[in-house]
């Protein structure tokens, strides 16, 4: 082969990318941990402002900004200030990580709060691990992962289904129809759900999943009506909720007879959707608007003067506030010097905060948070009704669907 | 055999969704020969006048359909004269041109109401399901058919009973020689491409209802409706109509027999097929070179 200019140039440039790929700690040097100074503490917040779940996201942008405003308010922490250091990841995963490289390794940011879908948790998971950087990730998920790097702060399936599903099935009967999006959550979350059904006496009747961003679901409907079931368990995710409800209810279906039982529906999605296509539905999580306790009124009239009276907070937007609250506490425990990702996540290890939902902890051995769950059915005005709130906090138990695997301090131990 | 019919009615409810969406595209690719990528931004615009309406005046949504048509049909005929009148068989340019624009119009949204999911009360009066042929159908559905049937009757008629029409029917065969005869082809095209966006916006309008409003979903849409009228056969409106309820048949179908995401794949195949052996759509009107 001749060695033609183009050729050569095209080379070169493979070259260089299997390099960088293949070798990136002989190029790029690991510079010495993020580490607060100058009296300033900067943190990254990474949430969509863009793109298709910038819809939800901003509220997590809000919710986080609101709670380093009251910290910085009341006095910082220590006399030092937090200061965000927000970016826009526009729904991209790819954009994720880049951005996540830079609030770490350009701004040196001691911890980043972000991300609400898998995807984009995955996609920045390595540059955490690599710079040795803590994630606070807010949203609920479908558990079985195991990082030191990461602080997830939203339900694991065993803490949204211990009580629902039994519930479900003494309330309304066995037969379950699954409807999700086609991704990796709905999957896990059907995953558990199934083997909560086998001990608990329900059944599958039918387990089916719609392209992502799906607004069709007549087809759907029809197999409901014929298939009968007494509860249609849903994780169904964005705005393929919203056409689902919708339709359901042009469809004539009753909630009472077959209601929806949805492990995603929150305040955000019903304001999406309108109270009226959302009422007489059921949802689990830790955490509802409604929810009476002196910590959450405090919340909800903070957030409401802070971004209009018209705004909502759910389940994902309280962990946002409550996870900001105990970064702070984390870092409030070292010394002025010694504020590094890696102290911090020993700090927090344990650490307890009430907040709206309750008191939470987070567990030492996973980094995962203990949390209080309830049910709740959904109301036309657009709020919930809690029905029942389970009497003591659930351990989160990430690879509840999977026996002989535990998250340790160590990492995954199988047996 | 209930179920039977219920899937015949569910494929029509959801051809007559994808006619409603695709008849303005149909116009403006099919007749007028402009590769509209904003056509799905066209529908979006017509979701948000239909919920602005509602949110800000308390008008119905069947009070304010000719608003909204107006509305969408003047950001068209800009969009046409000030952009798109430029750009006279420079397709390629068009393609982007009209990308651009939506774009623009889906960030435009997204700062003036924000990025929210927004949603459109159904009319009070069409909110209930009713018994046809034996199987619950919603009435708002069929409302949305006979809609689609309505709109597609005006559209044929405008097409092949009015002077506009047949002054655009004389442009398409040719430009020069139409204009030769006095025919002012800038103001034809600019009419009907604003005629096809206020369709699209009334496609928008008229399924906000049932789906939810949000500044990206226009991208869905122009998938569809490009996929309609490909199959049709541009310049052909009645192919339009067929393939809208080919598709919504057989997608319903497959979505019922297997799932969606299985009956996206089949349906989107079976067009690249048959775009293979027909590259010219299942239905076309002959024309001269």
């Amino acid at each position: 082969m001749s060695i033609t200019r183009r050729s050569l140039v095209k080379n070169a440039a493979a070259f260089g990318a299997f390099a960088g790929a293949g070798f990136p700690h002989v190029w790029i040097k690991n510079t010495d941990l993020a580490v607060a100074a100058n009296g300033e503490i900067r943190v990254g917040v990474l949430f969509s402002l863009t793109g298709t779940t910038a819809i939800i996201e901003e509220s997590l942008n809000k919710a986080t900004i609101l709670a380093i405003e009251e910290i910085n308010a009341a006095g910082g922490i220590k006399g030092m200030k937090i200061v965000p250091v927000v970016e826009d990841p526009a729904s991209d995963p790819a954009t994720f990580s880049e951005k996540a490289r830079k609030l770490v390794v350009g701004d040196k940011c001691v911890s980043v709060f972000g991300s609400y879908t898998s995807a984009s948790r995955k996609a920045v998971l390595p540059v955490f691990e690599r710079q040795n950087n803590l994630y606070w990730y807010p949203t609920l998920y479908e558990g079985r992962e195991c990082s030191k790097n990461v602080i997830y702060t939203g339900a694991v399936p065993n803490q949204q289904q211990d009580e629902f599903v039994p519930w479900l099935i003494k309330k309304f009967g066995p037969k379950f129809y699954m409807i999700g999006s086609n991704y990796i959550y709905p999957k896990e979350e059907n995953n558990y759900c199934k083997k909560l059904l086998a001990k608990h006496g329900g059944e599958v009747v039918a387990e089916e999943y719609v392209p992502l961003g799906h607004s069709e679901f007549s087809s759907v409907i029809n197999k409901m009506r014929s298939a009968q079931p007494n509860v249609i368990f849903s994780t169904v995710v964005g705005d393929s909720v919203v056409a689902l409800h919708r339709q359901y209810r042009a469809a004539g279906l009753d909630p009472e007879k077959m209601p929806m039982a949805s492990l995603t529906t929150s305040e955000n999605e019903i304001a999406a959707m309108g109270g009226e296509a959302a009422a007489g539905h059921f949802t689990s999580a830790p955490y509802f608007q409604v929810h009476k306790s002196p910590e959450n009124e405090k919340f909800v009239a903070a957030y409401q003067k802070r971004w209009g009276a018209d705004k909502v907070t759910h389940f994902v937007s309280e962990s946002c506030y409550f996870q900001t609250y105990l970064f702070k506490q984390a870092v409030e425990k070292l010394a002025a010097s010694d504020i590094t990702p890696p102290t911090i996540r020993d700090a927090v290890k344990g650490a307890e905060t009430i907040a709206p939902q309750g008191k939470v902890r987070i567990e030492a051995a996973n980094l995962h948070t203990w949390l209080w769950p309830k049910i709740a059915q959904a109301k036309s005005n657009g709020q919930f009704e809690i029905l029942v709130q389970s009497s003591a906090w659930l351990e989160p138990v990430p690879y509840a669907a999977y026996p002989g695997q535990v998250c340790t301090e160590k990492g995954l131990s199988q047996t | 055999m209930d179920q039977f019919v219920q899937q015949i009615v569910t494929g029509l409810s959801i051809g007559s969704i994808l006619l409603l969406v695709a008849l303005g595209l149909s116009i403006i690719y099919g007749s007028m020969g402009i590769i509209n990528l904003a056509h799905g931004e066209f529908v979006m615009l017509g979701a948000y006048a239909a919920w602005t309406f509602q949110h800000y005046f308390g008008l119905g949504l069947l009070e304010s359909l000719v608003p909204i048509f107006l509305v969408v049909a003047i950001c068209g005929w800009l969009i046409e004269r000030y952009v798109l009148s430029f750009l006279n068989n420079r397709p390629l340019d068009t393609i982007l041109a009209t990308w651009g624009v939506g774009i623009i119009l889906q960030q435009a949204v997204r700062l003036l109401v924000g990025g929210e999911l927004r949603y459109v009360q159904l009319p009070a009066s069409l909110s209930d399901s009713t018994e046809l042929l034996g199987v619950q159908v919603s009435v708002y559905r069929i409302f949305l058919f006979f809609a689609a049937l309505t709109l597609f009757a005006l559209t044929w008629l405008l097409m092949n009973r009015t002077m506009v029409g047949m002054k655009l029917r004389a442009i398409i065969q040719d430009r020069s020689i139409a204009a030769c005869f006095g025919v002012n082809a800038r103001r034809i095209y600019a009419l009907t491409f604003a005629y096809g966006a206020g369709l699209a916006g009334l496609a928008g309008a008229l399924v906000s209802p049932l789906k939810s409003v949000s500044p990206e979903m226009g991208t869905g849409y122009v998938v569809d409706a490009f996929m309609v009228v490909v199959l049709g056969g541009v310049q052909s409106l009645a192919g339009t109509v067929f393939s809208s309820f080919i598709l919504g048949e057989l997608s319903g179908g497959i979505a019922f027999l297997e799932n969606d995401t299985v009956a996206k794949t089949i349906v989107l195949l079976a067009i690249v097929v048959l775009i293979r052996f027909r590259p010219e759509g299942l239905f076309t009107t002959r024309v001269r070179a």
